[in-house]
């Protein structure tokens, strides 16, 4: 039943066996609590039921704030005790073009058109600007269009017209989430006319019961809302593998030969396979790391790369597995080379026997269902949200370069005697600062998605990241990694908060990227010296057990520092400053300029 | 269509919708009948009942579908035309 919740949406069975699905996804464990004030401009109460059940599905469990019906404006503008008291993490306002205050008439001139749209975009504008006091991100829908214009045509530019009017607030909301870094644009605009605005919109529905949205789109907007919310939480996915034959080319490579297998645009096969290629090409520019798992022999299947109009190259892939072992067997492999967990990684396989197998295996792993035909494949990939951002910064973009350099150091590795004389080699330098404004995203998306060097695994929004930066009561500090393959861009973030003359470690994390490389150390040693300054006495370091964080459970320890409590859950440590001797690092440490 | 046949579908519905595999409807049944059968509810059953029979209620329509009896009334006659 729960695959009711993956694309292609079963809209009338999510809604009928809602409770039962509900009841289902409920069995899970380990749920992150999130509060979410939902302001709506028309009903929302069946939207807000099937909200829960796609974010459930993402282990999150929300607790749900409703306004009053059509309350959004009020709510926002002057609060009230209930939603002050609710402490939100994120607010969605809901609003459609049936909450637009006045389109123009027809007797408006240019003057008074403008006006009516310096009306609007004020409304919103004050409405966002209020909403700050709650410090969370905002996620705003822009707006559909009307399901009838009676100016025809002439509506998408005349300057009377709906559409025109609405197409200009809609310009204005993403220049908006351009600069404002707390606002977040729910597509309703895109989402409908992806849908048809005949599907999307249900008259019957809106006079009698106030939906501006027909209960067919329900799950199709509580899914692009929930993927919006992946994208703030960090909790996308990190990798793409693909299978070969009848998946990156038509027909299969050992039998058919470089010349046999259907890529290009000779044929309309060719094209199709061309087109999801091309698609994949795009995930990767932007920092989805590909991968390739199939069942072949290693010499076919890099030849298949070779083809004339290959658009992906054998060099795009970071981990390359072709052989007759099991799926699953290879996936692990492939998750350990990376050195990302299971739970980050999406199979495309046109195999569903394949599907099926890997899935059973790895019950972690994104495998969907996305049947034989390559026309559909990247509907799956894109209406299921798996590599949604909700923005994109630097790293993204050179994460692949951070994984290729790292292959470069694995090699390197075996040249050398011992583990010190390669570190040296390496010729490391960290630059280890206070955070610092134009690194807060990239800070927050590390705190959000760390999970194995992770002492706490606290989880805070670019919001609270600021408030932390600009509190003199933390010491929060961001280290960067450079060696002499390349950068690794912002690595590591530890925070500590100051109570006395104590310094109490809030956070301590660390990308897997650059584990067992003293970088551990380097930071420490800054905080320690941040610490002096302040002339702090102690430390208090923190542990809380994970299903993941099991490889920092022993650090404190291995600092120097003495326990004061630890069971099985979390653990308490303290170390006096005066006590405290650097270790012999192979890293140069400076401040940033 | 018979109407027991429909009388069936509803039920199941019913079922779904209120997650009580045990449900039992009757010609009376009516919202006092079900705690959870309010008016957002009985708007998730008719869109149920439309999508399962692919017959369309029109606007005046909804509000008159007081009881179960009523709605497989006004089914049959849709269904029938």
């Amino acid at each position: 039943m729960i695959s009711f919740l993956e694309y292609p949406f079963n809209s009338q069975m999510i809604l009928r066996k809602r409770k039962a699905l509900r009841k289902q996804l409920m069995v899970g464990t380990h749920f992150r609590k999130i509060n979410i004030a939902v302001l709506g401009g028309s009903t929302t109460s069946e939207f807000v039921n099937v909200l829960e059940l796609f974010l459930l599905k993402l282990g999150l469990f929300p607790n749900f704030y409703e306004s009053e019906y059509n309350k959004y404006y009020e709510d926002a503008i002057f609060g009230n005790s209930f939603l002050s008291s609710f402490k939100p993490d994120i607010i969605y306002i809901h609003t459609t073009q049936l909450n637009i205050t006045s389109f123009p008439t027809f007797d408006s001139n240019n003057e008074k058109v403008e006006s009516l749209f310096q009306v609007e975009i004020n409304k919103f504008k004050n409405i966002w600007k209020s909403l700050e006091i709650y410090s969370c991100p905002i996620i705003q829908n822009n707006f559909d269009f009307p399901i009838n214009r009676s100016l025809g045509n002439l509506d998408c530019y005349d300057i009377h017209g709906k559409t025109f009017f609405l197409n200009r607030l809609n310009l204005f909301f993403s220049s908006e989430a351009q600069v404002n870094k707390s606002l977040f644009i729910n597509d309703i605009n895109y989402l409908s006319a992806s849908m048809g605005l005949n599907k999307w919109f249900d008259k019957v529905l809106w006079f009698n019961a106030k939906y501006a949205i027909s209960f067919e789109a329900i799950p199709y907007l509580a899914n692009n809302l929930t993927n919006i919310i992946v994208g703030i939480f960090g909790l996308s996915k990190k990798c793409l593998i693909l299978d070969l034959d009848n998946t990156c080319w038509g027909g299969v490579i050992g039998d058919d030969g470089l010349n046999g297998i259907k890529l290009g645009n000779e044929t309309p096969e060719g094209e199709a396979y061309l087109a999801f290629q091309k698609y994949v090409k795009e995930l990767k520019e932007r920092g989805i790391i590909l991968a390739v798992c199939s069942k072949n022999e290693i010499e076919n299947a890099i030849e298949g790369f070779k083809h004339s109009e290959s658009i992906l190259k054998f060099s795009d892939f970071t981990s390359f597995y072709a052989n007759w072992q099991p799926k699953y067997e290879n996936i692990e492999k492939i998750a350990e080379e990376i050195n990302i967990d299971i739970n980050s990684l999406v199979l495309v396989d046109d195999n569903a026997m394949e599907r099926n197998l890997a899935k059973l295996h790895l019950n972690t792993l994104a495998v969907p269902d996305v049947g034989e035909n390559i026309l559909n494949f990247i509907d799956h990939l894109e209406y299921n949200g798996y590599f949604s951002v909700s923005r994109l910064n630097v790293d993204d973009f050179k994460r692949n370069t951070f994984y290729f350099d790292n292959q470069r150091r694995e090699q390197e590795k075996s040249v050398f005697k011992n583990y010190d004389e390669f570190l040296i080699s390496l010729k490391m330098e960290a630059k280890i600062q206070i955070f610092k404004d134009i690194y807060f995203e990239r800070i927050t998306q590390l705190i959000n998605k760390t999970n194995q060097f992770n002492l706490t695994t606290k989880r805070y929004t670019i919001l609270e990241v600021e408030a932390m930066a600009n509190n003199k009561d933390f010491i929060s500090l961001f280290g960067k990694l450079s060696d002499k393959f390349g950068d690794n861009g912002i690595i590591s973030v530890i925070i500590g908060k100051i109570e006395g003359k104590s310094c109490h470690i809030d956070t301590w994390l660390m990308s897997c990227r650059v584990f067992k490389r003293d970088m551990e150390f380097a930071m420490f040693d800054e905080i320690v010296e941040e610490c002096k300054k302040r002339n702090l006495t102690e430390i208090i370091g923190y542990y809380k057990r994970t299903s993941k964080n099991k490889i920092v459970a022993n650090l404190f320890d291995n600092m120097g520092f003495q326990v004061i409590e630890n069971n099985e859950e979390e653990g308490k440590w303290k170390l006096y400053l005066l006590d405290y001797c650097k270790k012999k690092i192979n890293i140069k440490t400076s401040k940033y300029d | 269509m018979t109407k027991e046949l429909v009388f069936g579908k509803v039920q199941e519905i019913f079922r779904d919708i209120f997650d009580d595999d045990k449900l039992v409807i009757q010609d009376s049944t009516n919202s006092s009948d079900i705690d959870d059968w309010d008016s957002l509810n009985h708007i998730n059953l008719v869109v149920a009942i439309e999508n399962e029979l692919g017959i369309k209620f029109d606007l005046g329509e909804l509000s008159s579908l007081k009881d179960v009896a009523s709605m497989i009334e006004l089914i049959l006659i849709k269904l029938n035309n």
